[in-house]
């Protein structure tokens, strides 16, 4: 029925014929918002009526106890997973349930995973150079060239990520944390509007952590940035705005000093260590 | 790979020839056709270094199947994509061409109808099925060579990719696609000759393929394929597009967040590969004389895989390598002791994957590493 629906749509039969894909259109102030939106996989409820903006510019963290469905919601913003019912929308232009993964990442949104995911046979270097914001298209690809001003742009992220000496070692021989720092950089090559990082200080040093620290704030202003983390300490270090959730919807959300003295909060998450 | 990121200036198709190990590929290729070529012409028949029309035509041979394994290490070693139905492609090409051969018989055949090949007189065929038109004609028969493994490859490709089969699932329905082919090529009323496929060939392009000559320049021309083959692959595997590849075999969903469409990066491999295979194919048949539904045999193209696996994968010389060790350790042994044949390639496929994991290759490969691995300490200091 799909293939149907793919031939039979006149504008998607000549790519030319494709409209442009237009700006994210920001002028409403989210970026990114989630409405009634429910996923079950067998019956098990993982998202459940969540509702969810981001703003633009906006910094989040988004905290919950393992199973709260902070995976299966970036899961859903990415076009990994398609929700049962609600909407998603980027801007107020792009709806993102019409879309798949590589679209959505062209349009802007960038995914950090949660267990780092580099391209290991390949070089620091090449992984930049392919998560680079270019026509990601087959021809365009296979005669690319690099041209002077790609160069200085992946050089200036191997500096930033701190991988600068490594550039031409295959990214499979990195630490766990320089892998975590790889994967932040070929999200910043992409140019994104919008970045989604799951768990971006895991096995990382207290050092490396306020690096990164440092870098996602830093990023905040110019990009919407969403972290999903565990390490609490990490999250107050950045966090202006903070929502916990907890089996697929929002409990709360606030800033951290709200959030931490939250009773529900307490009693599902943080009561256990903080 | 290290070279393949500062070699960027250059168009994609000319970027192999500034690589070390393509310049030492192409110039042992040529090296060696053009000593085949000399010892067969300059010495006499019965000389010491005579070789023979029968060697010429043996060796011809080797270098399809060297071509055939370049397209399976493509999509194997650079795409994560374990085709196990190759030889379907290489049959289909070896189909356009054997067509072509058909038809250039004309009257000379048994029952010497102008128009209709043997097979088809002996089954009381009145007219010329549609699918047989065209292929009197050299330049539409050529086309078809690249154009029906082309399209089967697409096809196939776009169903399978754009579902996201992958792995061990793929494997088996490539598998199963050879053995569907094999089955419904066995069958006379496909018109494709059934069981004995096509023989009898007379001449290709005006030259008479039992002469010489002919034979010398079929083996010339399966060479000079072989390198303009190892080229394009080569020039893929070193464009951005190759690394691209290198990213979906390794991690396929990664590829897809950072905005590549997955399923066109294979399918556009695929589709390239299979043509190469019809090529293989298609080369292969004037110079064995034959083709038949066996070569749709899903044996035939696991062989294919064990020369790669052998050879070297991810090297692309290294299927080269495996190919031409493998079937002539074969022409050997079946010539010495029929039986043993199998025992001793079961053997050797157990030995190199114990020894040496990464084929033959991987032993060249140990050295280069030492080199490259000063060349990079040296680009270091330089960028």
């Amino acid at each position: 029925m799909s293939i149907f629906q793919e031939l039979t749509n006149r504008d998607r039969v000549f790519e030319f014929l494709t409209p442009a894909a237009s700006p994210v259109d920001v002028r409403h102030g989210p970026i990114l918002y989630l409405e009634d939106v429910n996923v079950s996989f067998d019956g098990f409820k993982a998202i459940n009526n969540l509702n969810l903006t981001i703003d633009d510019g906006e910094l989040r963290c988004i905290i919950g106890p393992n199973g709260a469905g902070k995976t299966t919601m970036m899961d859903i913003i990415t076009g990994k997973t398609r929700p049962d019912t609600g909407s998603v929308w980027f801007g107020s232009r792009h709806n993102l349930l019409t879309m798949n993964e590589p679209d959505i990442a062209t349009l802007g949104i960038g995914r950090k995973f949660q267990k780092p995911t580099v391209f290991e046979a390949l070089t620091v270097f090449e992984n930049l150079e392919l998560a680079m914001a270019t026509d990601k298209r087959i021809l365009p690809t296979l005669t690319a060239r690099l041209t002077g001003e790609h160069r200085d742009r992946i050089e200036e992220v191997l500096h930033l990520i701190g991988l600068a000496e490594l550039r031409y070692r295959e990214a499979g021989i990195l630490s766990h944390g320089q892998k975590q720092w790889l994967e932040i950089g070929m999200l910043l090559m992409q140019k994104p509007r919008l970045l989604l990082v799951d768990e971006p200080v895991a096995g990382m040093t207290e050092q490396e952590m306020e690096r990164t620290a440092e870098l996602l704030t830093s990023l905040a202003g110019k990009q919407s940035v969403v972290v999903v983390e565990h390490d609490m300490g990490f999250v107050r270090s950045i966090a202006r705005k903070v929502t916990v959730l907890h089996q697929g919807s929002v409990l709360a959300e606030g800033t951290m000093d709200q959030v931490s003295n939250d009773p529900k909060v307490i009693e599902v998450y943080l009561g256990e260590g903080a | 790979m290290v070279a393949s990121t500062l070699n960027t200036s250059k168009p994609w198709l000319l970027r192999p020839f500034n690589e070390r190990s393509t310049q030492l590929f192409l110039g042992i290729l040529f090296g060696a056709v053009a000593l085949v070529t000399l010892l067969h012409l300059v010495f006499p028949e019965g000389h010491a270094l005579h070789v023979s029309a029968y060697t010429v035509t043996l060796l011809g041979k080797y270098l399809c199947y060297a071509l055939l394994a370049v397209a399976v290490d493509l999509v194997w070693g650079f795409l994560g994509i374990l085709s196990l139905g190759h030889g379907a492609f290489f049959a289909l090409g070896g189909y356009a061409m054997g067509m072509y051969l058909m038809r250039q018989i004309g009257d000379r055949g048994v029952y010497g109808d102008p128009v209709l090949p043997d097979f088809m007189v002996f089954l009381n065929w009145q007219e010329l099925p549609w699918f047989w038109h065209g292929f009197d004609m050299a330049w539409f028969a050529f086309a078809m060579v690249l154009l029906a493994p082309g399209l089967l490859a697409l096809v196939f490709g776009f169903l399978a990719f754009r579902s996201r089969v992958t792995g061990v699932y793929l494997s088996i329905i490539t598998q199963a696609l050879t053995f569907a082919l094999m089955l419904a090529f066995f069958r006379n009323e496909m018109g494709f000759g059934g069981n004995n496929g096509l023989t009898d060939f007379k001449d290709i392009l005006g030259f008479d393929l039992r002469s010489d000559a002919t034979r010398l320049g079929l083996f010339i021309a399966t060479g000079i394929a072989l390198a303009i083959g190892y080229v394009i692959c080569r020039g893929i595997v070193l464009s951005k597009l190759g690394r691209v590849s290198v990213a979906c075999r390794d991690a396929e969903a990664r590829t897809r967040f950072i905005g590549y469409r997955v399923d066109r990066v294979q399918l556009f491999v695929f589709v390239v590969s299979a043509m190469l295979a019809g090529v293989a194919g298609a080369l292969y048949v004037p110079q064995v004389g034959i083709i038949n539904p066996s070569e749709f045999s899903p044996l035939f193209s696991i062989e294919v895989v064990v020369w790669v696996a052998l050879g070297g994968r991810a090297t692309l010389y290294g299927a080269v390598i495996g190919a031409l060790l493998v079937n002539y350790a074969k022409t050997v042994f079946t010539g010495v002791m029929p039986d043993a044949w199998l025992f001793a390639l079961g053997g050797l496929f157990v030995l190199v994957t114990v020894l040496l994991p990464k084929g033959i290759a991987g032993l060249l490969q140990r050295r280069k590493k030492a080199e490259d691995s000063d060349n990079v300490a040296g680009q270091e200091v330089t960028a």
